[in-house]
């Protein structure tokens, strides 16, 4: 008999059930356990990545959905827009000016060429060319400096966040990562930065620079940044605790390889999602620069100069004003349900 | 306590120290001369109003001699304005600004907390759904935008109210509206996945199974306990309403704060620049620090720093 080591009591038991011990062990002897469908179903799917999961979710939400979509195709307008017609955003034809905007076949959605006085503008100077946004008072075409205009603002956003996300990752890494007196120095710097205006901050920069889109980009970086920071510390700060790390630490993994391997990628969903809610900050910041007369030069267009023509000739004029007004809007509307959208996809315990 | 307070107190001061450094600084920065039509003053003129602003000392001096100045609550002479000082002039822009900041933050919180509260109680209800959409428009839609429109079609088309000047009570309803939105908005929002949090937790069941009743639960659990972090939007709210009165009081033309900011940026009017750059970022500290102070006296989970629990 086998040498058994199991426990006295299971000796026993053996024993006085006396077991039928076959001499040799064959196929036939086997039962086969009765797979559990659960658990089957389980062992069928493929591991998903973090990344499909969350896409998986965001594709769930309806609104992040279609204002993903409305975004891609607001972006595809505003490069391809201005080279849809012949005119170009500088390009002054004074004989045309003030025109009501009128499109071919769309003249029962209001755009008929009929002014606030009710007067058929182009009938009555005889115009055969259709400006679809209309023209403003230099006889602009409206058409192509909004989507030109869309074009300049989210290029500032764009490069802005960007840069955000640069200096904020790299500050608030260094600090959480070092710790000690470094990270104690760099917060308080932060602390004191946090407690200054940031709308201060950037209209004393912009009225020493140059205006311009260069400068405008600088001036909301120089505060921006200080948001991004501080998510990339919490979360550096939390993850710099857990085993992986310290595994990873133990094998005698290099710093380098730390931030980038480990660190990094799993920082990278808050860092997504505060990238996309800086982005409408920043379409605002822009867009309210130039309201109050501190943005773009002419003939340059960003939406912001365009609301702002097109608020000071609203009364007689207002096809000035809503056009970009509502594109800005959607823009911002769009962004900030696609951030909510993938906070929630990204980070489930973020959910507002 | 005492000592968060006075740390508090420290972080208060350098901030301010900071932001008063940088904004003396960025005027000296700032192209062209303060005065207008420099061309047509003889060398001698601009001697003599160089001396009288004393712009001709060295700029370490007159750093100081600024700074001096502030302690004791006076911020300089305007340049362009002959003859009257800063302070005066921000004493007499604060009323209608501060009328319509207030009386934005008291529609928008009111109305905010109403959506808010009834969103979540009917929590995936219709009216969940419209006032979500609601307050994600509120937030979106920049403030000057809406004020625009909202001074085109009821001012301008409807008639219903003043389009613009500060004449009466009537004039101060729509820009206060237009800066309420985003105040609306943001209440709206933090309170509804406030009460939805609270409605989950453990005390509110409780409540219900020793049989209280369904209203006393939400007025004396819910509401009260969804409430508290509310106080926490106070220092946003306070800077979203600041930053909508410079473009809405120039849109609706209030003579406030706001207006002579943007005017003064317009005509490079150094000195006002400066005092109400600092006036704002004083006014910004402050409300942060007041806010944090109450939220702990509200909340006793809160400890502060250095403080064991």
């Amino acid at each position: 008999m086998k040498k058994s080591t199991n426990t006295s009591l299971m000796n026993k038991e053996v024993q006085t059930q006396n077991l039928y011990i076959p001499e040799e062990i064959t196929a036939d002897l086997f039962e086969k356990a009765p797979l559990d469908v659960y658990k089957s179903e389980e062992i069928g799917t493929p591991p998903v990545s973090f990344w499909k999961e969350a896409f998986l979710r965001l594709a769930k939400n309806k609104g992040a959905m279609i204002s993903l979509f409305l975004l891609l195709a607001l972006i595809v307008v505003a490069i391809i827009g201005p080279s849809m017609n012949e005119f170009t955003y500088r390009e002054q034809t004074i004989e045309h000016s003030n025109l009501p905007p009128k499109v071919q076949g769309l003249e029962w959605l209001g755009f008929d060429g009929v002014d606030s006085n009710g007067v058929n503008q182009y009938a009555e100077q005889n115009i055969d060319t259709n400006y679809w946004f209309g023209t403003d008072e230099f006889g602009r075409d409206l058409w192509t400096r909004v989507w030109k205009g869309t074009q300049i603002s989210l290029f500032i956003a764009l490069v802005a966040a960007l840069l955000d996300l640069i200096i904020g990752v790299v500050y608030g890494g260094i600090s959480s990562f070092y710790g000690g007196r470094v990270d104690n120095i760099m917060q308080r710097i932060i602390e004191v930065l946090m407690g200054i205006p940031n709308l201060i901050v950037i209209i004393l920069f912009i009225l020493i620079l140059e205006p311009g889109v260069r400068s405008i980009i600088l001036a909301m970086i120089i505060t921006g940044w200080v948001g991004m920071a501080r998510v990339v510390r919490g979360q550096v700060l939390q993850l710099k605790g857990q085993e992986f790390v310290l595994a990873s630490r133990t094998l005698g993994a290099s710093n380098s390889r730390l931030i980038w391997k480990h660190l990094l990628p799993n920082v990278m969903g808050p860092i997504i999602v505060t990238v996309m809610f800086t982005i409408p900050t920043a379409i605002f910041f822009e867009a309210f620069l130039s309201f109050i007369g501190l943005g773009l030069q002419a003939p340059l267009a960003s939406l912001g100069v365009l609301i702002e023509d097109g608020y000071k000739s609203m009364r007689y004029f207002s096809y000035k004003l809503i056009y970009p007004a509502v594109v800005i809007s959607t823009i911002m509307i769009c962004f900030n349900l696609l951030a909510d959208g993938l906070r929630d996809a990204l980070d489930p315990k973020m959910r507002k | 306590m005492k000592r968060y307070l006075v740390q508090r107190i420290g972080y208060m001061l350098v901030t301010l120290f900071v932001i008063i450094t940088i904004t003396f600084f960025l005027m000296q920065l700032l192209p062209g001369t303060p005065f207008t039509n420099p061309e047509k003053l003889t060398d001698q003129q601009l001697a003599i109003l160089n001396a009288k602003y004393g712009l001709d000392q060295p700029v370490g001096i007159q750093y100081i001699r600024y700074l001096g100045n502030l302690v004791q609550g006076d911020l300089g002479y305007s340049f362009q304005h002959a003859g009257r000082t800063v302070s005066s002039m921000i004493s007499d822009r604060i009323g209608p600004s501060a009328f319509i900041g207030l009386q934005a933050l008291i529609i928008g919180t009111i109305i905010g907390l109403i959506l808010g509260i009834v969103s979540a109680l009917k929590h995936n209800s219709i009216f969940d759904y419209g006032s979500v959409t609601l307050a994600v428009l509120g937030m979106s839609i920049p403030s000057f935008v809406f004020a625009a429109l909202l001074q085109y079609y009821v001012g301008v088309k409807l008639e219903w109210l003043p389009v613009a000047l500060w004449e009466g009570y009537s004039s101060t309803i729509l820009p206060s509206i237009a800066l309420s939105v985003t105040v609306t908005a943001t209440v709206a929002r933090f309170i509804r996945s406030e009460m939805l949090e609270v409605l989950g937790q453990d005390y509110v069941i409780t409540a219900r199974a020793k049989g209280m009743n369904e209203q006393q639960v939400i007025v004396k659990h819910v509401i009260r306990n969804a409430l508290i972090p509310v106080v926490t939007m106070l220092g946003p709210l306070a800077v979203a309403i600041m930053t909508g009165t410079l473009v809405i009081e120039k849109i609706f033309a209030v003579p406030g704060l706001g207006e002579q900011f943007t005017l003064s940026i317009l005509v490079l009017d150094y000195s006002v620049i400066m005092g109400i750059s600092i006036f704002y970022s004083a006014l910004f500290i402050f409300v942060v620090f007041v806010v944090d102070i109450i939220y702990g006296f509200l909340d006793p989970r809160i400890t502060y720093k250095g403080e064991s629990a």
